[in-house]
C-alpha cells in the first residue's frame, strides 16, 4: 500500500543522502521525495511517498526514526490529511488544438505560464488523481516536457471520521 | 586559553575517560600525533588500520568501555571500514577519528582524499565531518554519547587537517542535548505485565539471549530470572556468556551450528522469551518454521529489531537490564504463591532427554588430531578462565560449541559481519584492556593470514596473546559447504601453499609452537599458555572435519545434519 510520510529532519549536509541511502540500502521503495526548509531555522520537512506491505512500512518508519538527524516521522495514512503536487508541463498546442488544450486548462484550473506559437507551458496543482487525469487528457496532444515536485502533505486540523 | 583542534581532540578524549587508543599515523593526522605525547593517552601502534579498529573493538567488547581508533585520511580511512562495519553489525561502542584533507581541498580529489563520511554512512551509527574547529568539542561529546548510549555502535568523526591545526577557546560541554535522539531505556509497565502473564501461562518456556544482554550488563538479572523460574536458556553466538555456559539450564547456542537440544527446544517451546536479540538468519533458519508453536516476547532497545524478521506477541522496547529487573520484580510476589519451576519440570525433562540423546560430539578415530579436541583441551586447561577471541569459519563454530563461556565479555567474535581476520587484533585489544588475563585467539589457517601483520603490534607492546591455529590447510567452512552442497568441487578452498607458522611467529619475534600428534596437545598447549610472550601454536588438524550439527541454509531448525 502507498504511504505518505512527513519527516522532519535537521537541515544539515548529508541528511538527504542519509535518508536516500537508507531506502536504497534496505531495498525500500521511494515513489517521490520532496524536501524544503520549514519556518524553524535548521529544520527541513521531507515528504516521502513510498509503497510496501505493512511490515515494510513499519520498518521504514522505525528505520527513519533511528537516523540521528531525523526529528519526527508522521505516517499521514494514519490521519486525515491533504496532499498536493505541482507539475509543470509543456504540451503541443497548434492552431487546431490550442482551443481544446485551453479548455482543459480551464476545467482543471491550471495556469498557462509560458506560450510559444506551437506549445503551451502549464502549471497545475492537485492530488495524485487530478494530476494523473490531467496528464492522461493531455498526452494525446503530445507532452514535450514534464516536471513534478512530488507530493507535499499536511494533516487536517479537524480529524473527522468518515 | 586557545587550543588547537588537535589539543581539543586529545583533551576531550581524556575527559571522556579514554586512556588507550589504537592508531596509525599519516599526513592528515600529523598535528594530532604531534600533540599526542602531551596527554595521558597510551597509543598502540598497529600495522594496518583494520587492525586498529578491530583492536579498539576487542578492547570495547572485553571491557565494556568505548574503544577509540585514530587513522589518517584516504587509504587509512578506507582500511578502517571493515573494522567499522564489523562493530556496527555487532553493536559495539567505538569512536573512530579519521584525518581528512584540508577543508578547502575537499571535493578536489586531493592526495589521500576520500569521502569517508559518505563511504561509512551505512556502517556507522552516525558520522560527522567537522568543518569548523568551534564545532569540534561538541561533536566529540556527541560522538562518545551516541557510541555508548541506546543501542551502541561505531561513530566516525572526520577531521580535516586545517581544522585540527586551527585554534579556538576550549569549552567541553557537560551534557549532550539532541532533540532527535532519545533512546527508550525504561520498559512500558503494561508490556512487562503482559509478558509476565504469558510466562505464567506457559508450559514450555525458553529464554533466548543475545548480545543485547551483554551490551546492557544484564547478565545478573537474566541469570536470576532463569534460575528462579528454572527456565532453560539458549543463546545466539553474540549472547554466549550472558548466562553461565556451565549451568545445567544452559543449552548452548541455537541456529545453524547450534546444539541439537537448543534447536529442538526452539522447535517445541510454547513461549520464547527473546532478550537482546535480532533474529538473524543464522539463528532462525527458515522463518516460516521458526519456533512454530511459540508465542514470542521480544525485549530490545532498538525498535527496528522488533518485528523485522519474526512477528512478536509482546514487544518490549527497553534496555534489557531494566526490562529484566522489572520482570523479576513482578515475579517476586508470584513465586511465593505459585511453584512455577515445578510446572516447567516435565519440559526440562524433555530437554534433558534431547541433551542426552544428542550431545555435541565428533568421531575421534585414528592418529589425526580433531580440531574439537584442541578447543576442549583449551577449556579444560583454562577452566573457562580466559578471554577467547575467534576468527571466522569452522574455528569460530568449534570455539563457540566446545568452550563454555561462564561470564559475559569473555567471547570476542565477529557475529554479524563474519569478518575473517577479526580475532587476532581483537585479542590484542582485549589484552590491552586486561594485561593480566589470559587472552587466546582461536584461529584458522585462512583467517589468521588476514591480519597476521599485527604480530608485530603484539610483540612490540609485549602483549602475551596466544594464537591457536586449527590448521587444516583449507578454508574449512567454505570447503564444508562445497562438500555438502557443491558436488565436492573444492574450488580454491584448499590452501596448497601454507607458510610455516612457527618460523613466521619467530620472524615476528613471537614464540612458535607446533602440535602434530595427539599426545603433544596437552603439554604444548600448557607450555604456550603459560608463556609470558606472544605465542603462536600451529596445530595440524584433520582437513575433512566438518562442523555439526548443521542446519542447511534455508532449512528449519529441526532439520539438522548430525555427525
Amino acid at each position: 500500500m502507498r504511504h505518505t510520510l512527513s519527516v522532519l529532519v535537521e537541515n544539515e549536509p548529508g541528511v538527504l543522502s542519509r535518508v536516500a541511502g537508507l531506502f536504497s540500502g534496505r531495498g525500500f521503495n521511494i515513489e517521490s521525495l520532496n524536501v524544503a526548509p520549514t519556518l524553524e531555522d535548521g529544520v527541513s520537512l521531507m515528504t516521502i511517498v513510498t509503497d510496501g506491505e505493512e511490515l515494510i512500512i513499519e520498518q521504514i518508519k522505525k528505520q527513519l526514526r533511528k537516523l540521528i538527524t531525523v526529528i519526527k516521522v508522521v505516517d499521514m495514512n494514519e490521519v486525515k490529511y491533504v496532499d498536493r503536487e505541482m507539475i509543470l508541463l509543456k504540451v503541443n498546442a497548434t492552431e487546431q488544438t490550442r482551443a481544446e488544450v485551453l479548455r482543459i486548462v480551464d476545467i482543471f484550473r491550471c495556469k498557462v505560464v509560458d506560450v510559444s506559437p506551437t506549445e503551451l507551458a502549464l502549471e497545475a496543482t492537485g492530488d495524485r488523481g487530478k494530476i494523473k487525469a490531467l496528464t492522461n487528457l493531455l498526452v494525446r496532444f503530445g507532452i514535450k516536457e514534464l516536471a513534478r515536485t512530488g507530493s507535499v502533505a499536511m494533516r487536517r486540523s479537524m480529524q473527522i471520521e468518515d | 586559553m586557545k587550543l588547537t583542534g588537535a589539543q581539543i581532540l586529545l583533551e576531550s578524549m581524556v575527559k571522556e575517560g579514554v586512556d588507550k587508543i589504537f592508531g596509525y599515523p599519516g599526513g592528515a593526522v600529523l598535528d594530532i600525533y604531534h600533540a599526542l605525547s602531551d596527554y595521558p593517552l597510551q597509543h598502540f601502534l598497529v600495522r594496518h588500520e583494520q587492525g586498529a579498529v578491530h583492536a579498539a573493538d576487542g578492547f570495547a567488547r572485553a571491557s565494556g568501555r568505548t574503544g577509540v581508533a585514530l587513522v589518517t585520511s584516504g587509504p587509512g580511512a578506507t582500511n578502517a571500514i571493515t573494522g567499522i562495519a564489523t562493530a556496527y553489525m555487532d553493536s559495539i561502542p567505538l569512536v573512530i577519528f579519521t584525518g581528512q584533507v584540508p577543508t578547502k581541498l575537499i571535493g578536489n580529489d586531493a592526495f589521500q582524499e576520500v569521502d569517508i563520511v559518505g563511504i561509512s554512512r551505512s556502517c556507522t551509527k552516525h558520522n560527522y565531518l567537522v568543518k569548523d574547529v568551534k564545532d569540534l568539542a561538541r561533536t566529540i561529546k556527541e560522538a562518545f554519547y551516541l557510541a555508548r548510549s541506546g543501542r551502541p555502535g561505531p561513530v566516525l568523526v572526520d577531521l580535516p587537517k586545517d581544522v585540527v591545526a586551527a585554534r579556538t577557546e576550549y569549552y567541553y560541554p557537560k551534557q549532550v542535548s539532541m532533540r532527535s535522539y532519545n533512546p527508550t531505556y525504561k520498559a512500558n509497565k503494561r508490556q512487562i505485565q503482559k509478558g509476565v502473564t504469558l510466562i505464567k501461562k506457559a508450559k514450555r518456556p525458553l529464554i533466548f539471549t543475545g548480545g543485547g544482554v551483554i551490551a546492557s550488563d544484564a547478565h545478573a538479572e537474566l541469570t536470576r530470572l532463569a534460575r528462579q523460574l528454572e527456565i532453560p536458556v539458549t543463546s545466539s553466538m553474540m549472547g554466549l556468556g550472558s548466562f553461565p555456559g556451565n549451568d545445567p539450564l544452559h543449552l548452548g547456542m541455537l541456529g545453524m551450528h547450534g546444539t541439537y537440544v537448543a534447536n529442538m527446544a526452539v522447535n517445541y517451546t510454547d513461549l520464547l522469551i527473546a532478550v537482546g536479540v535480532r533474529f538473524d538468519d543464522r539463528v532462525t533458519g527458515k522463518l516460516e518454521t521458526f519456533a512454530p508453536e511459540a508465542k514470542i516476547i521480544h525485549i530490545d532497545i532498538d525498535p527496528t529489531s522488533i518485528r523485522k524478521n519474526v512477528s512478536v506477541d509482546v514487544p518490549i522496547v527497553s534496555d534489557c537490564k531494566r526490562a529484566l529487573e522489572a520482570i523479576n520484580e513482578e515475579f517476586a510476589p508470584i513465586l511465593s504463591q505459585e511453584d512455577l519451576p515445578r510446572k516447567f519440570a516435565s519440559w526440562r525433562d524433555k530437554i534433558r532427554a534431547w541433551e542426552e540423546s544428542h550431545p555435541l560430539s565428533y568421531e575421534d578415530n585414528g592418529e589425526v588430531i580433531k580440531p574439537q579436541m584442541v578447543v576442549e583441551k583449551l577449556y579444560e586447561i583454562t577452566k573457562g578462565e580466559a578471554i577467547i577471541a575467534t576468527e571466522v569459519g569452522q574455528n569460530q563454530m568449534w570455539a563457540t560449541q566446545h568452550f563454555k563461556y561462564h561470564k559475559p565479555r569473555t567471547l570476542l567474535t565477529s557475529g554479524g559481519l563474519g569478518t575473517m581476520g577479526y580475532g587476532f587484533p581483537a585479542a590484542i585489544g582485549a589484552q590491552v584492556a586486561f594485561p593480566d588475563k589470559l587472552v587466546i585467539d582461536i584461529a584458522g589457517d585462512g583467517s589468521i593470514q588476514m591480519n597476521i601483520q599485527e604480530l608485530t603490534t603484539a610483540v612490540c607492546h609485549r602483549l602475551p596473546v596466544k594464537i591457536i591455529i586449527l590448521n587444516n590447510c583449507c578454508l574449512g567452512m567454505v570447503r564444508q559447504w562445497q562438500e555438502l552442497f557443491y558436488d565436492r568441487n573444492y574450488s580454491f578452498t584448499c590452501l596448497e601453499q601454507m607458510p610455516d607458522f612457527v618460523k613466521l611467529a619467530e620472524a615476528f619475534g613471537a614464540e612458535g609452537y607446533r602440535i602434530q600428534a595427539k599426545e603433544e596437545i596437552d603439554p604444548v598447549l600448557r607450555q604456550a599458555l603459560s608463556s609470558p610472550y606472544t605465542a603462536v601454536v600451529d596445530v595440524l588438524v584433520e582437513q575433512g572435519e566438518n562442523v555439526y550439527p548443521m542446519v542447511p541454509s534455508g532449512a528449519g531448525l529441526n532439520e539438522m545434519l548430525l555427525v
